[in-house]
């Protein structure tokens, strides 16, 4: 074998070593913080990538008027003006999945994050143009994800 | 060229080095795991791991394969991309709760009559983990919401199940239950190792029953439900409202897609996102699985493009793939239909 050829064979390797852990499902993480702390750890991560919080849509409090119990649980939606009015216009069928969001719920003592990986979106919206977007909100999601998993 | 290929490979080498390094089993459970089985292995939506009276029946190779082999239907996600080094530094850390001896056991089947071990099962054990074996309703054992029992059943008919388990593990399960749990020892409630033979290979015998999967037509579901709007946008959101509230929901509020990310004058009047909600098909989707809150609230779009008014959603069903429920896809599926209902009543 030539150093290249081992050299491809290497790189192959490494490319396979590096593989992203899940492709298919969720991204979701674990606070050992109460839910309260988590919620504001999340809030400040979202901010300090640089977007804007839209609404935090309560969900057991609605549960709660048909006399439903849950424990604490939001849908935070989150985005950037700018980037948001352009995909609009330019791939209306993008909008449904507009804007970002995680949920957050309280698990005991602890709290529970989760979103789509934004990834999957190459998937359904294969246009080489929005792939560069997709994977800085993947990249982006992962951190936040991360903050929140890593606050103590 | 030799030399940017060399610089290229110590690039690639460099950002591998973590995956390279002998993995850490505590990062990677706190990093794949704790979401779901909570971070001391007390369980959540995943099922308690550190139990003692768990982890005395099983075996390594039974989390292995669990890893490798997810529960395909039931939550927990297969770890295909997780290499092999990954994989054992998970199994030694799972493993690190178990206090007694390590057992590993034959593959050997047991040896049963399945006919009489249905009949026990349908008396025994159908009534928590279902007549077909299908397990018990929703998660793990979230706290986050009541439920009847304090750890839900698991699935024996589902082929992660059958593959990691071995007769003889399934054997000892039923023989000294899981002390702390609903799963009581069939010994002592008076079944003869006979019998528990039957009832095991009863469960091996779901092996050749498997469920219908539901991937292949999901594959053909596109990831956006639309309709064209013969209306202007102003009738066609005034439509759906109606169509909502016909449709069994209570409409929320409208507002532009721009909402709070710029000043309310300032947003685009053309892309109008419609709320809505039936609370208790919410109550139902987030018993079956605490994580639904990404198709939350529900919404449909009203977007005036280039002249044209159309209405839009995401699809609930290629959503719920991510999920990897069947339980949840059955609901996606209502909802789905739903979505439907109101776009085109609205769109007619
Ligand atoms: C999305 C939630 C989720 C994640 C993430 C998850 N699990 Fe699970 N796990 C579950 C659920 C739910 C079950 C029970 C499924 C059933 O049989 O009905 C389960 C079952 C198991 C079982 C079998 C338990 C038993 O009682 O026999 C093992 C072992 C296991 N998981 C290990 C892991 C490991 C190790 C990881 C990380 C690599 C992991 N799980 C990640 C949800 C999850
Ligand atoms: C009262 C409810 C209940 C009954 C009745 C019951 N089980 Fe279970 N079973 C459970 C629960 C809950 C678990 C999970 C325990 C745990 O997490 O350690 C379980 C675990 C198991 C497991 C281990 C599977 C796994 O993924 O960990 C097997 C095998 C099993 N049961 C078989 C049976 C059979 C066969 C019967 C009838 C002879 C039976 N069970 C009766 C509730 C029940």
């Amino acid at each position: 074998m030539n150093f290249l050829n081992r050299l491809a064979a290497l790189l192959l390797l490494a490319a396979a070593c590096a593989a992203p852990a899940a492709a298919d499902d969720l991204l979701m993480a674990r606070s050992d913080l109460m839910y309260p702390e988590a919620m504001m750890v999340l809030q400040s991560a979202i901010k300090a990538q640089g977007y804007t919080i839209t609404r935090l849509q309560q969900v057991n409090e609605n549960l709660a008027k048909r006399h439903y119990k849950s424990d604490m649980y939001r849908v935070v939606f989150f985005g950037k003006y700018d980037e948001v009015k352009a995909l609009a216009a330019s791939h209306p069928e993008l909008i449904p999945y507009l804007p970002l969001n995680i949920t957050i719920f309280a698990e005991g003592n602890n709290a529970i994050v989760l979103t789509a990986h934004p990834r999957t979106l190459e998937e359904f919206f294969p246009d080489p143009k929005l792939k560069p977007i997709f994977e800085r909100w993947e990249a982006d999601m992962v951190k936040i994800m991360d903050t929140v998993r890593e606050s103590k | 060229m030799i030399d940017r290929a060399i610089a290229l490979l110590a690039l690639l080498v460099l950002g591998a080095a973590p995956a390279l390094a002998a993995p850490d089993g505590a990062r990677l459970y706190s990093q794949n795991c704790a979401a779901c089985h909570g971070e001391n292995g007390t369980g959540g939506i995943g099922v308690p791991l550190a139990l003692p009276s768990f982890q005395a029946t099983i075996s390594d190779d039974y989390i292995r394969k669990t890893i490798i082999n997810g529960r395909p239907g039931r939550v927990m996600p297969s770890y295909k991309a997780l290499n092999k080094d990954q994989v054992e530094a998970l199994v030694r850390y799972v493993r690190s709760w178990n206090k007694g001896k390590a057992v590993t056991y034959s593959a050997l089947p047991v040896k049963g009559d399945p006919k009489h071990g249905a009949q026990l099962y349908a008396e025994e054990c159908a009534s928590c983990h279902g007549a077909d074996g299908e397990g018990g309703r929703g998660t793990g054992v979230t706290f986050s919401r009541p439920r009847d029992l304090p750890i839900m059943a698991p699935a024996l008919n589902n082929v992660g199940f059958l593959a990691s388990a071995t007769d003889a593990m399934i054997k000892r399960t039923l023989v000294e239950g899981h002390e702390g749990t609903p799963m009581v020892s069939y010994i002592k409630k008076g079944l003869t190792e006979q019998d528990i033979d039957d009832v095991v290979s009863f469960v091996r015998s779901f092996e050749r029953s498997p469920l219908p999967h539901n991937t292949a037509s999901l594959a053909a579901e596109k990831p956006v439900i639309i309709r064209q709007s013969p209306y202007d946008l102003k009738t066609t959101v005034a439509n759906v409202t109606q169509a909502i509230n016909n449709n069994n929901f209570f409409f929320g509020r409208a507002q532009p897609l721009e909402y709070g990310l710029v000043a309310p004058d300032k947003a685009d009047p053309h892309q109008v996102v419609l709320y809505f909600c039936n609370i208790s098909f919410l109550n139902q989707a987030l018993a079956i699985d605490p994580r639904v809150g990404m198709f939350l609230p529900c919404r449909i779009t009203v977007v005036e493009h280039n002249g044209k008014v159309q209405v839009m959603s995401v699809n609930p069903k290629v959503l719920s793939r991510l999920f990897n429920n069947s339980e949840l896809d059955v609901l996606c599926d209502r909802m789905q239909r739903s979505y439907i209902a109101i776009m085109e009543e609205a769109t007619l």
